[in-house]
């Protein structure tokens, strides 16, 4: 292997070099299974449980950014949609597309980054495929991870957000944009730095703090379209409306120039290691202060409240008092961001 | 943070509001100009702060929405044709033209890429000497000098493929043509990044000759509610004139090198508007002297004939006769998602504005 730099077609034929490849790199990195076997699909065994499945792509551009890559973004993406459905990621699988010519080096490295993730996360990568395009017939790498995760019964409510009641508090677990912000300054074409890096983190252990603190009523992590997707998406034909104040919300200086600078709102920007959640009133001080002992989410806060005031809306009080709506972003703000 | 937290001071901005409060007697209707002023006022939810007396009414002072279709059918021709690339700022590309759109060309196989800076223009030109990069420079005074320093750098560097398709445009006789249509406005909240360029002397005509009031103000919600609190003083005490608010940045004599720069690679044109028909003397064209750049000259297209969308109100929104609310199409046919009119497109358009805001 070592004399090939870069990927070739062959690495996708399922012959010899393929067989290289996940023997070389690939158990190399994220382990071979516990009874030796190399089977075509993994088995597993639930215990009376609920499971938890999810799936997503990763086509992230550039593939390295500061403060993570195309493969750490994989494990945590799948990780944290699991966690924040209330299950306990558990294992899984990783889906490669990789354009010819990618240098193996490069490979290697996000590979790498991958297994460092799963094993901060505490997941096994149990299953793989790799298949290797001709040149230009992808964008250098995209990669699939498919997740499952273990739920306990009693936390079913938890993705449905059926036990939200007006009152309720909101919490956000830090500063919010900077995923969207770091990966789109990295990209060759614009000629504006920011000095920040992604926030890309597995939050499985700070949201397992959070539900052994207190009550919470239903979490999502603020990925594309930032934190003003997912308040919309969540008062979207419902009973309850939601407040939040703009001068609580965790921003950074830099976040806040940038954002002024290009038009951007950063509520509506992308973060990889964030999540909003709903929890009872008489925990959120209780939750909010476990999180910040862990340190993805040492800045944890309230920003606002379930209200049954204006049912189906969200509102943001602003700074200087007045009120508005808070909406989806339309269109595609930034391609590709993960 | 510095010189942004400060105008954005909650104290402040209710101490102007009682002020506003207390001197207002009148119905009193206000027109900002500015796409960047309709945006703030909405953002920050400052209507929430006046007395129900004042009404803000939103003008033709977004770029992308004042360019007309027949200027984005144009850049379409350009961007159907063989080895062109065409480089635009991010809004226009989702413009409906009459029966196409940038971004629809770009995903039938058209080179179109947005870019931030007229000089990444330049730049990419340099990179594929075997195509044509057409620029589509659209702005007002604030962006006219931009393009300018564009083509001047191409001409320095003997760039050969390199092009602007100009929809620039001046304010003032936008400005002019409201008042002369008759529309019922008090005063303006004038643009403030166009006067930091062109100066506060430009304005003078309005209060001369109109009697209304003219504050330049700044974009962050103090600087609204301060300039606001200006206007209704000068319209209650019966003596117009033009102000400046936003005194950081606006200089009464403006930008001295900008405009020179502006003046020796454009001249004024009579322009199309959208809603407005051909306001005189209201377009930046590329002077004879710089025409090897000017693309409606060097690269020859026949354009479709123009097809205004059916009940589209942008015309009006931009004349500040309708609100978007008003307009059949908003919220149904019309949304960020499919936009039928370009007022629903720019991120500083009433409409776009409106809807984000969640305005009933």
């Amino acid at each position: 292997m070592e004399k090939n730099k870069t990927i070739l077609l062959g690495h996708g034929s399922g012959g010899r070099m393929s067989h290289e490849l996940t023997e070389q790199l690939f158990l190399k990195y994220f382990g071979r299974p516990d009874d030796g076997f190399l089977t075509d699909a993994a088995l597993l065994e639930p215990e009376g449980n609920l499971l938890a499945f999810t799936t997503d792509s990763f086509v992230v551009d550039p593939v390295f950014f500061p403060g993570g890559d195309i493969g750490k973004l994989a494990v945590c993406g799948t990780v944290n949609d699991l966690c924040v459905a209330g299950a306990s990621p558990a294992y899984l699988t990783a889906g490669f597309i990789i354009e010819e010519g990618f240098p193996l080096s490069q490979l290697e490295t996000i590979v790498k980054s991958m297994a460092l993730c799963a094993s901060e996360a505490g997941v096994k990568i149990i299953a793989g495929d790799t298949k290797v395009v001709h040149k230009h017939k992808c964008d250098k790498i995209f990669i699939n991870t498919s997740g499952i995760g273990i739920l306990e019964r009693r936390y079913a409510h938890l993705s449905k957000g059926t036990h939200i009641t007006p009152g309720d508090k909101i919490i956000i677990n830090g500063f919010l944009a900077d995923h969207g912000l770091t990966v789109m300054t990295a990209r060759e074409a614009l000629s504006i730095r920011y000095n920040g890096t992604s926030d890309c983190a597995p939050l499985n252990h700070l949201i397992r703090c959070a539900m052994d603190a207190g009550d919470i009523h239903f979490m999502r992590d603020a990925t594309r379209g930032g934190l003003a997707a997912i308040v919309t998406e969540l008062v979207d034909r419902k009973t309850f409306g939601i407040e939040l104040h703009e001068n609580k919300i965790p921003l950074r200086e830099n976040t806040k120039g940038l954002c002024e600078m290009l038009g951007f709102d950063p509520l509506q920007i992308a973060n990889e290691g964030k999540v909003m959640m709903v929890v009872a009133s008489s925990d959120a001080e209780k939750i909010v202060a476990a999180m910040q002992k862990h340190p993805y989410g040492k800045d944890s806060c309230i920003i606002g409240e379930i209200t049954d005031q204006h049912p189906g809306t969200a509102v943001l009080n602003t700074i200087i008092g007045g009120k508005r709506i808070i909406d989806m972003p339309a269109g595609e703000l930034l391609p590709r961001i993960c | 943070m510095k010189y942004v937290d400060e105008f954005r001071n909650q104290k402040l901005s209710r101490l102007l509001s009682e002020q506003i409060h207390a001197i207002v007697k009148k119905e009193i209707r206000l027109m900002e100009v500015c796409g960047g002023h309709t945006l703030s006022i909405h953002r920050f939810g400052i209507p929430e702060l006046l007395p129900p007396s004042v009404h803000l009414l939103s003008g033709p002072g977004c770029p992308v929405c004042v360019s007309d279709i027949r200027f984005i059918d144009h850049a379409i021709a350009l961007a159907r044709l063989d080895n062109v690339i065409i480089t635009t700022f991010g809004d226009l590309i989702r413009v409906p033209g009459s029966t196409s759109s940038l971004e629809k060309e770009k995903s039938s196989g058209a080179d179109v890429r947005v870019i931030y800076s007229s000089l990444d223009a330049i730049e990419i030109a340099n990179q594929n000497p075997g195509k044509k990069v057409v620029f589509l420079g659209i702005g007002f005074e604030t962006t006219a000098p931009s393009t300018a320093v564009a083509v001047m750098t191409a001409a320095q560097e003997h760039l050969t493929n390199y092009f602007v398709l100009s929809a620039h445009k001046v304010m003032p006789p936008v400005m002019e043509a409201l008042i002369d249509e008759g529309i019922l406005i008090d005063g303006y909240i004038a643009p403030g990044h166009v006067s930091t360029i062109t100066g506060s002397a430009m304005y003078r005509f309005i209060p001369e000759k109109y009697k209304l009031a003219v504050v330049i103000s700044g974009f962050e919600p103090l600087d609204l509610m301060q300039s606001i609190y200006m206007l209704v003083r000068q319209i209650e005490e019966g003596r117009p004139a033009v102000e400046i608010q936003y005194r950081r940045a606006v200089r009464p004599e403006g930008n001295p090198k900008a405009k020179t720069l502006m003046n020796e690679i454009f001249e004024l044109r009579d322009d199309w508007w959208r809603g407005f028909g051909i306001i005189p003397a209201s377009g930046l064209a590329l002077r004879k002297k710089y025409r090897q750049y000017d693309a409606s000259v060097m690269l020859p297209v026949s354009v479709e004939p123009p097809i205004e969308p059916k009940g589209c109100l942008c015309g009006l929104v931009l004349k500040g006769l309708k609100k978007p609310v008003e307009c059949k199409l908003y919220k149904t046919a019309c949304t960020p998602d499919h936009p039928v009119g370009a007022c629903m497109v720019s991120g500083e358009g009433a409409c776009a504005t409106y809807y984000r805001y969640g305005k009933e």
